[in-house]
């Protein structure tokens, strides 16, 4: 903005012009739409296997609490009331595209083919991740907040100078939203015209500290006009809301048009992990009011209404969770500890000399150990 | 041909990035510019704006995104565009770049460099001359490179490029300017290897970085002044260290001092001493000296001589040794 100076200024009051200023304002905030209606497609062979994936992974995450609290998993970081916005989420996904979640997205990952006992590893603490992410195009879960954001888009962008039709999603929450890397990752997604969905899960909180310590901003999709790109606000329990939101999102990142920033609004049902308390900071009723928007509840309901489900299918997936929470029992409990040397063989390509100095104190450790037994 | 050291390191870059279309060239300033140092001088012109390109300043989106690339396949080579601006990504290189291999049971490794010019001597303002090279060595995950010399910048740039590690390349900044008279490619001991720049019987001088300059100076001035024979050692990678090499050389004289930039306390050089103490304990005339940086914050331009190791620090610690 350019400003008048008066050439003939000798005193401040009886020369206005030169203490004259411009500046531009920001409109208010509240630039969020109101809820537009869409058609979403979706076959009914799709909406049963989103319901069955959502299932399923409620299924998942009530065994992993057991296990949890049987001693076979160190702790876990549960996703019951966030099915329809994880499983809605990694369902708009192709085969090709990578997805970079977080240790709360153990459902979204289930659903998008991990292996449940590989994924786990995290928290048996077998291997910090236990899959291939080459094999799933998933990379693992990750505990620093945010900073898999920016994997998406470093991914993103290799797939765009590679020219391949690839779309990286990442997934991050109310608390990582005020990460520095989730602002940098937004950024320069958006500078660059990444091919990324960032699905923000709002639960509501972060362990326990609510949304309204994490932003003053009403939403956190208002972000997206910042960095200058799209922006979704969706009903994170609402499973079709949330895949057609993705969707639209992975098909305008797919054909170029670059990154969506999403918030689902969701909420989170068990404690942030089994080792949290919830009563010390959040009150039952406002978790009961949440239990009855159960995300799988609501999604049954308007599927039998329509006819799409019926009691044959429903048994078919009960028997399936069965299966998947008997393969976890199995394969969970007592699994071996792995060889603490292996420890050494892949901080490098190759065992430094100095690792392969250690790994023989170890060895002599490891003998002496048994020899004493 | 006569080239700097900052030719070098661009030569390299350019001729890894027409060996090899998956090397991708970016960080603040490095295209159009050329980076503040021009060491990416032309690349923009001559790749095109997909393999060498500008980003917003944020460094930690710079490494992360690496890291992704990396992932996809490519090798990015990021740049830090001073040592004090390294350190917002300092949570993506130890939390990530460092552990994907090992978090992965080794399904990932990656193939990414992290240029940052490092260390101090040239009249600049705060923040633009720190010696960070403690915070990566202690990391384990990380192959940690300092080239002292223009053949080495060159030799081990283009190294670190086709390594499947990620390598945290620090470039003494102070010597982009250093001249050699060089054939590209250059050819040199690979990563992992030090390399005996002068030969002396009397002590050991081990120096890597901006003081390999340093340590041959004071080399020339003993052998001059008072007859002595110094021989010096460049660590070349800070991480592996060939600790053979150095342990060989102060086994022969029997005396040997280390000498950085850095702070003394907790800094790389007590790990050389304390591993050479280890292991050659019984051949040494002296105790391993430490020739450093003081333990302050590194101070403004007009006093940073009295900070920074010079010749005759190294001379003063040379005659402590044969004292002993």
């Amino acid at each position: 903005m350019t400003v008048e100076v008066s050439s003939t200024a000798s005193g401040p009051s009886s020369f206005p012009g030169l203490s004259k200023a411009a500046w531009q304002d920001v409109a208010a905030e509240g630039a969020l739409g109101d809820a537009l209606s869409h058609d979403v497609e979706l076959t009914a062979e799709q909406l049963r296997n989103l319901y069955r994936l959502m299932a399923l992974s409620r299924r998942v995450d009530r065994q992993a609490i057991n296990l949890t609290r049987q001693g076979a998993l160190g702790v876990f970081a549960s996703s019951q009331g966030q099915e329809a916005a994880q499983v809605g989420a990694v369902f708009a996904l192709e085969a090709d595209d990578w997805l970079f979640p977080t240790y709360r997205e153990t459902v979204g990952t289930f659903a998008r083919g991990v292996d449940i006992v590989e994924l786990l590893a995290l928290f048996s603490g077998s291997w910090h991740c236990g899959f291939n992410p080459y094999q799933y195009r998933v990379a693992p879960l990750t505990t620093p907040l945010a900073t898999q954001a920016l994997h998406a888009v470093g991914l993103a962008m290799a797939a765009r100078i590679r020219h391949d039709p690839v779309v990286a999603m990442t997934f991050f929450g109310d608390g990582a939203a005020s990460e520095g890397d989730a602002h940098e990752a937004l950024n320069m997604a958006a500078v660059f015209g990444a091919p990324v969905v960032f699905v923000v899960q709002n639960n509501g909180y972060a362990i326990s500290v609510p949304y309204r310590l994490q932003t003053k901003a009403s939403s956190i999709a208002l972000r997206a006009a910042g960095v200058g790109m799209p922006g979704v606000r969706v009903d994170g329990n609402d499973v079709v809301s949330v895949y057609g939101a993705v969707r639209t999102a992975v098909e305008r990142a797919r054909r170029g048009d670059g990154p969506t920033l999403i918030e689902a609004v969701t909420y989170r049902l068990e404690a942030h992990t089994t080792a949290d308390d919830t009563t010390r900071y959040r009150s039952d009723d406002e978790a009961a009011s949440w239990r009855g928007r159960d995300p799988i509840e609501r999604f049954l309901g308007a599927l039998r209404e329509g006819g799409v489900v019926d009691d044959a299918f429903l048994a078919s997936v009960e028997a399936e969770g069965d299966a998947v929470a008997a393969r976890m029992r199995d394969f969970l409990f007592d699994a071996p500890a792995g060889d603490p040397r292996e420890m050494f063989d892949h901080v490098y390509a190759t065992r430094t000399p100095l690792l392969e100095a250690e790994r023989s104190m170890l060895q002599q450790e490891l003998t002496a150990a048994q020899e004493t037994t | 041909m006569e080239l700097t050291m900052a030719g070098a390191l661009n030569a390299a870059l350019r001729d890894s990035m027409r060996e090899d279309d998956s090397v991708v060239v970016y960080g603040e300033d490095v295209g159009k510019l050329g980076g503040v140092f021009r060491i990416s001088d032309g690349l923009q012109a001559e790749m095109g704006v997909d393999r060498c390109f500008d980003t917003p300043v944020a460094e930690s989106g710079i490494v992360g995104t690496a890291i992704g690339m990396a992932l996809y396949g490519m090798r990015p080579v990021v740049e830090m565009q001073f040592d004090g601006f390294s350190y917002p990504a300092l949570d993506q290189v130890i939390s990530h770049v460092a552990k994907y291999r090992s978090r992965t049971r080794g399904r990932v490794g990656l193939p990414l460099v992290i240029r940052i010019p490092y260390g101090g001597g040239i009249g600049a303002v705060e923040h633009h001359s720190e010696s960070p090279e403690a915070y990566y060595a202690h990391t384990a995950g990380l192959t940690v490179v300092s080239p002292g010399t223009t053949a080495d910048a060159y030799a081990l740039l283009r190294a670190s490029i086709a390594y499947d590690d990620p390598v945290i390349f620090l470039e003494p900044k102070r010597r982009y300017w250093l001249k050699e008279d060089l054939d590209l490619p250059v050819t040199a001991p690979p990563i992992g290897k030090a390399v005996v720049r002068r030969e002396g019987t009397a002590a050991t001088v081990i120096a890597y970085g901006p003081m390999v300059t340093t340590a041959l100076e004071a080399a020339t001035r003993a052998a001059d002044e008072s007859g002595i024979g110094l021989e010096v050692v460049d660590v070349r990678t800070l991480s592996p260290l060939d600790i053979d090499t150095l342990v060989s050389s102060a086994t022969k004289t029997g005396r040997a001092l280390v000498v950085h930039e850095a702070a003394r306390f907790a800094g790389y050089g007590a790990e050389i001493a304390a591993e050479v103490n280890e292991r050659a304990f019984g051949y040494l005339a002296a105790p391993v000296l430490r020739v450093t940086g003081w333990d302050v914050p590194y101070p403004s331009a007009k006093i940073e001589s009295h900070f920074l190791p010079d010749a005759d620090r190294i001379l003063d610690a040379v005659a402590r040794l044969l004292e002993y």
